[in-house]
C-alpha cells in the first residue's frame, strides 16, 4: 500500500521576533473616571492603570495586527511571503463572519499563507503560541505568526464601574520558526466552564435582536471572583509551566503574565518567590489589558527597555473569560 | 471561637492584608467605606479569613459581608 509522505519534523521551535502595536490615542484616567463617578487616584490604587490606549476609526482590529506582524517579521528578518501560517487570538471581532485573520495575511501579502481566528479571551496568546508551535513541529509550517488584536473599547461600557478603567486597545505578534532546539516549552492550559457568567456579554446576540429597544451588549464582570481565582489558580499553572519545562524559578529572566491588572501580577510574583534578577512585565500600566494583546505587549516593552536579554528564559501566561488559561515558557529572541 | 476573639482575629488580618490600624477595627465598621478595605483586598482579607478560622467563605457570599460584624456573624455559623 502507498504510504503518505511523512512531512520533515524539525527538532524545536522559537520565538523569532516579537512586534506590538499601540493605537495612537492615550486615554487618560481622568477622561474616564467622570462617567463611572470614580477618580485617577481611584483608578490607580485598584489596578495600578496610569492610562491605555483606545483605537480610533482606522485602527480597526486587522489593521493593528497587521502592524504588529510586520514589526514582528522585520524584527525577525523574514518577509511576509514567507509566513505559511497566521493564527489571530481575539475576542472583539465585530462581525460573526467573517473571521480577521485572512484580512491580515492579505494585508501583509502573506498569499500562500494559512489563516484562522483563536477565541480564547484573555488566554487566547499563549493558546496561540502553542498552536503556531506545534503546527511547525508537525511539519504543517515553517514560518508561523501568532497575533493577537484588540479594540476592548468596542465592547467594554464606558459606564461600567468594575471595568470601564480596566481595559484597553492594542496588538502584539510572535513570529515562530524552525530551531535545532526546543526554545519554546509546552503549554499548561485549563478551563473552568462553571466559572463562565464571571466574564460574559451582557447578552447574546441573538437575544439582543429579540429586545429591539434594547442597550447594546457590553463586557461584564464579576472582579472579586475572577481576582481570587487568578491569584490561586494561576500559581499552580506557573509552577506547571515551568516543571513541563524542565526549569527552575530562578532559571528565568522574565515574568511576563496577562496584563489584566497590576494587583494581580503583584501577588502572583509574590506567591512564586521570583528572585531579584527576574524581569516582571508591568505594561498594562501604560497599556490596561488588552486582552489577547498584553503578552506580546508587555514582552515588547521589557525588549525595549533592556531588562531582557535574547536567550532569557520567560514565562508567559493567559488568564480570563471562559475562565481558561494557558502558560508556557519560552526562550527571548 | 467567642466574637471577641474573632474580632481581634480579623483585626490582626486587616492589619496584614489591607494596612488597616487594628485599633481602628470594631463590629460596626463597615469594611469598604469606615476601613477603606477596596473589593480587591476583601478578597484578601476573605481568603486570609478562611486560613484563620478554617472556613469556606463562598464568592456569592462575599458581597454580603458588608461589615465587620457581618464577617463575624457568618464566621461564628459556618464553624
Amino acid at each position: 500500500m502507498t504510504q503518505i509522505k511523512a512531512p520533515f519534523r524539525p527538532n524545536g521551535t522559537k520565538v523569532a521576533g516579537v512586534g506590538g502595536y499601540r493605537p495612537k490615542r492615550v486615554v487618560t484616567n481622568d477622561e474616564v473616571a467622570p462617567l463611572i463617578d470614580s477618580s485617577d487616584q481611584w483608578i490607580r490604587e485598584r489596578s495600578g492603570i496610569i492610562h491605555r490606549r483606545f483605537a480610533g476609526p482606522d485602527e480597526t482590529v486587522a489593521e493593528m495586527a497587521k502592524l504588529a506582524t510586520l514589526k514582528a517579521l522585520e524584527f525577525a528578518n523574514i518577509e511576509p511571503e514567507k509566513v505559511d501560517l497566521l493564527i489571530l487570538a481575539t475576542a472583539t471581532n465585530p462581525a460573526q463572519l467573517p473571521n480577521l485573520a485572512m484580512e491580515v495575511t492579505h494585508k501583509i501579502g502573506a498569499t500562500h499563507a494559512g489563516a484562522y481566528d483563536l477565541g480564547a479571551a484573555c488566554s487566547g496568546f499563549s493558546y496561540g503560541v502553542a498552536a503556531a508551535s506545534e503546527a511547525i513541529l508537525a511539519g504543517d509550517a515553517e514560518v508561523a505568526v501568532i497575533v493577537g488584536s484588540e479594540r476592548m473599547s468596542d465592547f467594554v461600557s464606558q459606564y461600567d464601574r468594575g471595568t470601564a478603567f480596566l481595559f484597553g486597545d492594542g496588538a502584539g505578534a510572535f513570529v515562530i520558526t524552525r530551531d535545532e532546539e526546543f526554545k519554546i516549552a509546552p503549554p499548561v492550559w485549563g478551563a473552568d466552564g462553571s466559572m463562565a457568567e464571571a466574564i460574559c456579554m451582557t447578552k447574546s446576540w441573538t437575544d439582543f435582536q429579540a429586545e429591539t429597544a434594547s442597550e447594546f451588549p457590553s463586557l461584564k464582570m464579576e472582579g472579586q471572583r475572577v481576582f481570587r481565582w487568578a491569584i490561586t489558580e494561576m500559581v499552580q499553572v506557573a509552577h506547571a509551566a515551568l516543571a513541563k519545562a524542565g526549569i527552575q524559578v530562578t532559571d528565568l529572566g522574565a515574568f511576563v503574565p496577562h496584563q489584566a491588572n497590576q494587583r494581580i501580577t503583584d501577588h502572583i510574583a509574590k506567591s512564586l518567590n521570583l528572585p531579584e534578577h527576574v524581569a516582571i512585565a508591568k505594561d498594562g500600566i501604560q497599556m490596561g489589558n488588552t486582552t489577547a494583546a498584553t503578552i506580546p505587549l508587555a514582552l515588547e516593552t521589557l525588549m525595549e527597555n533592556n531588562e531582557v536579554k535574547s536567550g532569557d528564559l520567560a514565562l508567559i501566561m493567559g488568564f480570563g473569560a471562559g475562565l481558561s488559561y494557558s502558560g508556557q515558557v519560552i526562550a527571548i529572541p | 471561637m467567642t466574637e471577641e476573639q474573632i474580632l481581634s482575629e480579623l483585626a490582626e488580618i486587616l492589619n496584614e492584608v489591607a494596612g488597616v490600624e487594628a485599633s481602628k477595627v470594631s463590629a460596626d465598621k463597615s469594611f469598604l467605606d469606615d476601613l477603606e478595605v477596596d473589593s480587591l483586598s476583601m478578597v484578601e482579607v476573605v481568603m486570609a479569613a478562611e486560613d484563620k478560622f478554617g472556613v469556606k467563605i463562598p464568592d456569592e457570599e462575599v458581597k454580603n459581608l458588608r461589615t465587620v460584624q457581618d464577617a463575624i456573624n457568618f464566621i461564628v455559623k459556618a464553624q
